[in-house]
């Protein structure tokens, strides 16, 4: 293990001190976890403990370690050193953390939850003093727009009393609205876009609807059926998600269309000397791919499959005749 | 010997925290025990010097003045307990539980680190955090991009950057110049904002088409940010188009309903066909939307409009222009 390093052993032993006095004790164990560092550090910064305290350094002067608990119980009990008993203020960047993460909250929450969110805000930034000020400067998020906060709203009300929805839901990929009823599950939030989680029973399958395509909800008397108790779906590895065995398709993509890979899974991905990309990506509706080669322009050609390749290029000149003079 | 220094920057902290006034370095050489004990007032010095600078990184802010303003007394040191320690902070239950949420937007992104320590000292602080009592939708701000520090740190001390950059429109990344003066998320996505100095005007870039390492080409405080600069406002390319400009569009029956959705105004045209006035903001971007309806939209006007759908589609289309 490499010796610590004595900033991080300072700055570990200024919150730990206040710590236990605010707590009386801690364990080994779950100071270690506390800290994200192992047992062992906890223990070295202990003993930087025992040498230190009032100038002078005499006997009374010192901090005080319970040896007995220490060793014998693996807790960490400390006396004598009152003049630590708060932790050091929060610099700009923990102050930012903290009060950007609050302020995406308020966001994402209910009408009810604000309240509580912009409490909490108000006491954080009261007690960070001017490192929230300069925070506030430095980093901001851009909100949602308020429509698509009304319908939260109505949806989690609809998730919490347990009854169905009628959705106009929009379809960019289709290009069609489509009315359907269904049970919710979950709002969930991912990727910046808040879904709705439900069962639907026109496919009589569970879907995610992205709520800024939700063109009107109808709050329904009928209860949820079983479906709805299924647990909510986890995000955390994306949305698009197509199936294993949906359309492979592979793109070429000039240097002005890698774009396309951040923001859509591909399978595989090789450098071209233009700068540009070949990718591989599953596709959960070939729609969806015409409609992103119609906007990337020259700039990617279809590879395969070579019959979707054939059409997008008849719908660009059909389109051409259009402007035909 | 990082333990000895451990010591010795708590010991030095520990006296100028409760001393009443300010202390002298020949005081401090008396009480440290390793300032006492160097071989040499130069060994000293530079010891001690190391050591304010240590501390003060710590965010421990270190006071210089005068032991007694009536005599020209040698200079002392000190730290202002209130400057030191976090203010006195209650929190009920349901508010520690919103600020162990706050704690979770972050995650693996950005600031994560910062937010474990800043949650450490609100424990340390007495508040119990809870993470499980509230039931408030959890966003997450943004995914991890290595670059996110450096220019987190350029922007919160003011430190011009330079880095490469892949634009969207250029086959190879090219060397810019910033001077940054804020980072925003969006829809996850990390971007930086500030004054382009090869550009002479402000610029946004995404943080994902940074590649390799950004370098600091000035010291902290190098630029200052012009007052009254709304971040937001610079960044408002990307929020929902404004729709500063009109367009006239030729939609089919039944198509393109996204258009229709936010048309200002909507007639019937030849058979099958409807007129749609639609507002935008970004020519391109509006460009880009209008090609994904294929043949069921015309672009009517304005001109530029116009004339960029009929250049791509002829790109599509394989027809030379």
């Amino acid at each position: 293990m490499t010796a610590p390093n004595a900033r991080d052993q300072v700055t570990r032993l200024l919150a730990l001190v206040p710590y236990l006095q605010s707590r009386g004790e801690i364990s080994v164990a779950d100071a270690a976890r506390e800290f994200g560092v192992s047992p062992k550090v906890i223990r070295r910064d202990i003993n930087v403990l025992l040498f230190c305290g009032l100038p002078g350094l005499g006997m009374g002067d010192l901090i005080e370690v319970d040896f007995e608990a220490l060793e014998g119980d693996d807790v960490i009990r400390l006396s004598n050193a009152d003049y630590l008993a708060r932790p050091l203020r929060l610099d700009t960047t923990e102050a930012a953390a903290l009060v950007v993460g609050l302020r995406t909250l308020l966001e994402g929450s209910g009408e009810e939850e604000r309240e509580v969110v912009e409490r909490t805000l108000r006491k954080v930034e009261e007690a960070a003093g001017e490192a929230a000020g300069v925070a506030a400067q430095v980093t901001l998020h851009v909100p949602e727009d308020e429509g698509e906060q009304s319908l939260h709203d109505q949806l989690a009300g609809a998730v919490a009393g347990k009854r169905q929805v009628r959705l106009h839901h929009r379809s960019a990929v289709r290009d069609e609205v489509t009315e359907r009823v269904v049970d919710p599950i979950a709002v969930l939030s991912q990727e910046g876009h808040t879904y709705l989680d439900a069962w639907c029973h026109r496919v009589e399958d569970r879907r995610l609807f992205r709520l800024d395509r939700v063109a009107a909800v109808e709050l329904l008397d009928s209860p949820v059926t079983e479906h709805a108790s299924q647990p909510p779906l986890d995000l955390s590895e994306g949305i698009f998600r197509p199936a294993p065995d949906a359309l492979l398709a592979t793109l070429r993509l000039g240097p002005q269309a890698r774009w396309v890979t951040e923001y859509h899974p591909v399978e595989s991905a090789i450098e071209e000397p233009d700068g540009g990309l070949t990718v591989t990506l599953r596709v959960g509706d070939p729609a969806w791919l015409a409609r992103l080669l119609l906007r990337l322009g020259g700039a990617a050609a279809l590879v395969d499959p070579p019959a979707l390749a054939e059409q997008v290029r008849n719908t660009a000149l059909r389109a051409l005749q259009h402007y035909a003079e | 010997m990082s333990a000895r220094k451990s010591e010795r920057l708590l010991n030095l902290l520990i006296t100028l925290l409760v001393s009443r006034g300010y202390v002298t370095k020949d005081r401090l050489r008396e009480v440290i025990p390793d300032y006492k004990n160097a071989s040499s007032e130069e060994a000293f010095e530079k010891m001690f010097e190391r050591d304010k600078d240590d501390l003060r990184a710590l965010g421990i802010p270190i006071e210089v003045g005068g032991y007694n303003p009536l005599f020209d007394d040698e200079q002392g040191y000190r730290v202002a307990r209130s400057a030191f320690e976090l203010p006195q902070i209650d929190l009920a239950a349901d508010e520690a539980a919103v600020i162990g949420l706050a704690a979770r937007v972050w995650q693996q992104a950005g600031l994560a680190a910062a937010t474990s320590d800043a949650l450490i000292k609100l424990k340390a602080a007495g508040v119990e955090v809870d993470r499980e009592a509230l039931n408030v939708a959890q966003p997450r701000l943004a995914e991890d991009e290595p670059s996110f520090e450096r220019f987190w740190e350029g922007v919160s001390t003011r430190r011009p950057v330079s880095f490469d950059y892949r634009s969207s429109t250029a086959a190879q990344p090219s060397t810019r110049h910033l001077q940054p003066w804020g980072i925003v998320s969006y829809r996850t996505r990390w971007y930086v904002v500030g004054h382009d100095l090869d550009r002479d005007d402000h610029r946004l870039f995404r943080l994902s088409r940074v590649a390799g390492e950004v370098t600091f080409t000035g010291p902290a405080g190098s630029f200052t940010v012009p007052a009254g600069t709304d971040i937001r406002a610079l960044t408002s390319r990307l929020a929902p188009d404004t729709g500063e400009r009109t367009a006239v569009v030729l939609v089919r029956e039944a198509r393109a309903l996204a258009l229709r959705h936010r048309a200002t105004a909507t007639q019937p045209a030849q058979a099958g066909w409807d007129r749609l006035e639609v507002g935008f903001g970004r020519t391109d971007a509006f460009v880009d939307e209008l090609m994904t309806f294929g043949d069921d939209v015309v672009a009517v006007e304005p001109d530029d409009v116009r004339a960029l759908v009929v250049d791509r589609l002829r790109s599509v289309a394989g027809v030379a222009s």
